[in-house]
Order: structure tokens, then C-alpha cells, then sequence
């Protein structure tokens, strides 16, 4: 008896033993299969059905409807020029500032510390308090930027009034909150510059202009690419800051396709039009996630080489 | 390794130029806390007022449960928002600190065939819109009633911290020479011990910096909390939202008081992790 239980029990200490790293990433995997990938089987097979979920009607299977459908929808091409627009603008000057500010900082100085942490502070506050105030900032009557330009201009400024004004609005906003990102990766690069080669350009009298582009550059090339490639993933899903300033107006002018997502599933209730916009949403992320981990790696490489 | 260089030196001057650049930059935030201080009627004065007598009324009004609105008490609730959101932020982090470690102790000493795609899969699931899986999410919550309760919103913020916790204990494990286990495990320590007594304390730095990005993350989320949590498992976020989509009078002294709450152990966290801060913010991708 005992013996056979000791037998069970190595048994069990073997089966331990051989398959420790499945077994230990079984837990992980099991929350994320549940609470991710089963939802996105589930609407990815929603996405061949006919099924609205305000309605008790049984879903009905449609092949590729949908996806023709919302690929034949002006409105989907509309957002999608909207989205492109706003995560354009939004990277680049992410990028120039971002890479201005690294410039400040990139040096030691009294006080680097405390300074930095004053310009990290927007990315750590929440989408909800930096669209709701910017919100208050663009406000007609006593917002801070109305009341400047009133004081110049003499009129009353609605900086959300126009499409043009909205669009430069929400790209402040989210262009204010994720530069210093931007930032942090500028100055990862500059620090692992060898020093010895600005020593050595410093002998040969270089200009600065041609040390930044021969000796700077190319060991922030990597990470800036990296910044982009973070920033347009992250941009794409732009909804809470969008939706809390201009909620997509005026009109349909700030629309983005996060937003047209949730009011397609969520306010005009076509439920499975939305899974199937949706999965060209998740195509595209999954090709930029993985160009991103390409560039991660390749730089890892390089480092370690 | 990356081949760090002392950064250059600079002197007070470059201090002055970055000083009176970073305050410009840092205004809209420093506006925020100003604004928590002021009356009503100094947050709406025109021309803005730089100069005004502080008041506390509105610090006051988030936890008194009642401001007053033309004379009738209007209970803001926001004290069980605030506790919903430090609960549920919490008891997720935890979660996923406890299961996520553990798998990424795996991913980095015993990798898996197919290592690379897994981590891959798992960072795709924290890139991706959230508004793809929050459709079907919406349709499993109503049909197994988790909708609005703190179960589902908690099970859906692990799963969501999960991918985050995963990449960036990997990395910091990663990271740690493995040379001091594998001699313990040819004196014969059990794994147990070795992990306990040899990784983990390595790494306690790695699970700090992990816990406080992930309660930040997870307390800022706003679309799953607008969508899944009920009238009494709302968190501040949406809460916010709420109080701003409302009516015309939008009580901006309350809602600054609300943020400024937040922002003092958020700027403080970032003060004492700026060295983790790159790692934090690129999901544990990007080491330095």
C-alpha cells in the first residue's frame, strides 16, 4: 500500500518536474483564453451572422455579408481617412516634441530629476482627466485658450466649432500627453551613444550638424522607429480622449474608428457588422504588433553583439 | 548589454531654459490642482484667475457625499467610486501579479516550443482595440450575469493586466544571471526554495515597478468600466465622464479636486521609478 503510494507520488513529482513550464503558465493562459481569445473566436464568428443584439431574433449566417458590406460603407472609408489623418499628425508631432524635449534633457544639470518628473506627469494621468480637461481648457466662455485668443482677437473663440479646430484640438490634447513617451525613448538612445565618438569627432573638428546625423542618429534610429510603430498602435485605438472632448463632432468630423465602432455596436446596435470591422481593426494591429516586435528584436541583437 | 556612458554635464543656465520649458509643460496639469482649490465661481471667472483665496470646499464636497445644488443635497457617491476603483484595481493587479509571474518565470527558464509566438499572441491580446473583444465580452456578461458585478469587472481587468505583467516580469527575470539557481539546484534545493529564495527577491524591484504601472493602467481604463460596471460597481473614470456629459453645470472645482486625489501618489510613483519608467510604459519591451 504504501509503497504504491510512494510510486503514485514520484509519479506525480516526475510529472511535476517534466512539464514545469506548461504547468506554470496554464493559469495565465487559462484567464487570458476565457476573458480574450474565446470572445474574439466568438466575434469572429459573429462576424459571419446576422445578429443585432437588441433583438431576440435568432442569429442568422450570412457568409461574408458583412465584411462586404462594411467594406462597400463610405462611412467605414470616411472614418478610416479620419483615423489616418489624426494618428499622422498626432505621431509626427508626438515625434518633434517628444525628441526636443530629449534634447533639454539630455544632459546632467541641478534639478534634472524633479524637471523630468514635471514633464512625465501628463502620460500617467488618466484619458478621462485629460479629455475632460482639455475639455474645460477649450470651453467658448471661460476656457484658458478661448479667453486668450479673446484677448487678442476681441472675439469669442469656439475652438470646437469647426472640424478643422476639433481635429487640432484632440491632437493637442493626446499629442500633450504622449510626447514625453517619445521623450523617454530619444533619451534611452542618446545615453547608449559611446562617448568616445564624440571624443573622436571632437578631435576632427566636425560640425554639429554632421555629428548628429553620422554619430547621434543611428543610435536613436532604432528606438524612434520603435516610438512610431508604439505611438500609431496605441493612436489607432484613440476613443476616451476623442469621446470626452468632441464625442466625434461636430458632425461626424472627429470620428474615429474606435468611435464608429462602438456607436455601430453600441448605438445603432448592428452587432455583427461591428465584429466584422472590428477584425480588419485587429489585422492591421496584428501586422504593426508584429513589425514592432520584429524591430525589438533586431535591436536586442544588436546590443548584445 | 547596453553600454551606458556618463551623460554629459551641464550647468545652471541649461537648468533655467529646461525649468521654464518644463512649467510650460507641466501648466495644464498645474491649472488642474489650482482649479481644485478655487470656488465655483473663481473656476468659471473670466478673465481666469491666477490670484484667488483657496478654498477646500470642493476636496470637502468628494468626500462628504453632498454638495449642495440649489439648495438640494445631491449625493455624489464619489467615496464608493473611489473605493470601487481602489478595490477593483487592486484585487485585479494582484491577480495578475500572482498568476503572471509565474508564467513569465516559465517563459524566460523554460521556454515553451513555440516561446516567441506565445509572447507574441499575449502582447497582441494588449494591443488590440479594446473595442474588438469588448462586443462578445458585453454579450458573455449579459448571458452569465457577471454584468455590473465586482466578479466580472475584476476577472476582465486581470485578464487585461495579465499580458502587461507577463512581458514585463519576463523581463526583469531575463535579466537576473542564472548561475546562482543552477548551482542551488545542484546542491539539491527544490524548485519551490529556488524560486522563493533566489528569483524572486531579485526581482522585487521588477514586481514593484509592475504593480504600481499596473494600477495606474488599470485605474485609468474607462470604455470596459463604462460598458460592464453598474451604478454600484462604477469607478472614477466613468464617474467623471458622467459628471462632465451631464448637465450644463459642469462643477469643474469637484472634478479637479477628484483628479488632483489621484495625481499626488501618481506624480510621486513617477519620481521614484523613473528608471523603470521606459520599461513601464513600452509593456516591459523596451528595457533602456
Amino acid at each position: 500500500m504504501s509503497e504504491r503510494y510512494q510510486h503514485r507520488q514520484g509519479l506525480i513529482a516526475q510529472f511535476i518536474s517534466e512539464n514545469r513550464g506548461p504547468l506554470l503558465v496554464t493559469p495565465a493562459l487559462a484567464v487570458l483564453v476565457v476573458m480574450n481569445i474565446f470572445p474574439l473566436l466568438w466575434s469572429f464568428g459573429l462576424s459571419f451572422f446576422k445578429y443585432r443584439a437588441n433583438r431576440i431574433k435568432e442569429p442568422e449566417f450570412v457568409w461574408f455579408k458583412n465584411y462586404v458590406k462594411v467594406l462597400n460603407d463610405p462611412n467605414v472609408w470616411d472614418r478610416f481617412q479620419t483615423t489616418a489623418m489624426v494618428v499622422s499628425i498626432d505621431v509626427l508631432l508626438q515625434l518633434v516634441v517628444g525628441f526636443l524635449l530629449a534634447m533639454l534633457f539630455e544632459k546632467s544639470f541641478p534639478g534634472r530629476r524633479v524637471l523630468l518628473m514635471l514633464v512625465l506627469t501628463p502620460m500617467m494621468l488618466s484619458f478621462v482627466a485629460v479629455g475632460a480637461f482639455f475639455r474645460y481648457y477649450y470651453e467658448p466662455t471661460f476656457g484658458l485658450l478661448s479667453q486668450a485668443i479673446k484677448a487678442i482677437t476681441g472675439e469669442t473663440y469656439i475652438l470646437l466649432a469647426t472640424p478643422e479646430g476639433a481635429i487640432a484640438g484632440i491632437i493637442f490634447a493626446d499629442m500633450w500627453m504622449w510626447s514625453p513617451f517619445v521623450m523617454l525613448l530619444v533619451l534611452a538612445g542618446l545615453v547608449s551613444v559611446p562617448k568616445h565618438l564624440y571624443e573622436a569627432a571632437e578631435i576632427d573638428r566636425t560640425s554639429a550638424w554632421r555629428r548628429f546625423w553620422t554619430i547621434t542618429f543611428p543610435y536613436i534610429r532604432g528606438l524612434l522607429l520603435l516610438a512610431i510603430l508604439f505611438r500609431t498602435i496605441e493612436a489607432f485605438k484613440l476613443f476616451d480622449v476623442v469621446w470626452i472632448i468632441t464625442e466625434g463632432g461636430p458632425g461626424t468630423s472627429t470620428e474615429t474608428i474606435a468611435i464608429y465602432v462602438y456607436r455601430v455596436a453600441f448605438q445603432y446596435f448592428k452587432t455583427s457588422q461591428s465584429a466584422a470591422l472590428g477584425y480588419i481593426l485587429l489585422f492591421a494591429v496584428i501586422v504593426l504588433t508584429n513589425l514592432y516586435l520584429f524591430f525589438v528584436r533586431q535591436r536586442a541583437a544588436e546590443e548584445g553583439g | 548589454m547596453a553600454r551606458r556612458r556618463e551623460i554629459g554635464k551641464a550647468g545652471w543656465r541649461r537648468t533655467a531654459v529646461t525649468a521654464a520649458i518644463s512649467f510650460i509643460y507641466f501648466f495644464p496639469v498645474l491649472w488642474i490642482i489650482l482649479t481644485a482649490f478655487k470656488s465655483h465661481t473663481d473656476a468659471l471667472a473670466t478673465p481666469p484667475k491666477f490670484l484667488f483665496s483657496p478654498t477646500l470646499d470642493n476636496f470637502v464636497a468628494v468626500f462628504s457625499r453632498a454638495y449642495q445644488r440649489g439648495g438640494d443635497a445631491v449625493d455624489t457617491k464619489f467615496d464608493l467610486f473611489f473605493f470601487n476603483s481602489i478595490f477593483i484595481a487592486g484585487t485585479s493587479v494582484l491577480i495578475a501579479l500572482i498568476i503572471g509571474t509565474l508564467a513569465a518565470y516559465a517563459f524566460s527558464r523554460w521556454p515553451l516550443k513555440g516561446n516567441d509566438l506565445y509572447m507574441f499572441i499575449i502582447l497582441t491580446t494588449r494591443m488590440l482595440p479594446p473595442i474588438i473583444v469588448i462586443i462578445p465580452i458585453f454579450l458573455m456578461f449579459r448571458v452569465t450575469g457577471l454584468a455590473g458585478s465586482y466578479v466580472g469587472i475584476i476577472l476582465l481587468y486581470s485578464a487585461f493586466n495579465l499580458p502587461f505583467t507577463i512581458w514585463m516580469m519576463k523581463s526583469f527575470f531575463d535579466e537576473i544571471p542564472t548561475e546562482v539557481e543552477d548551482a542551488a539546484r545542484v546542491d539539491g534545493s527544490s524548485e519551490i526554495k529556488i524560486f522563493f529564495k533566489i528569483c524572486l527577491p531579485q526581482v522585487k524591484a521588477g514586481i514593484a515597478a509592475t504593480a504600481v504601472f499596473g494600477l495606474i493602467l488599470t485605474w485609468n481604463e474607462y470604455l470596459f468600466a463604462l460598458l460592464l460596471t453598474g451604478i454600484e460597481t462604477r469607478t472614477v473614470p466613468v464617474a467623471m465622464a458622467t459628471a462632465i456629459g451631464g448637465d450644463i453645470g459642469v462643477r469643474w472645482g469637484l472634478l479637479a479636486a477628484i483628479e488632483t486625489l489621484f495625481l499626488i501618489p501618481v506624480v510621486l510613483v513617477t519620481f521614484l521609478l523613473q528608471n523603470q519608467l521606459l520599461r513601464g510604459v513600452t509593456f516591459g519591451t523596451i528595457k533602456r
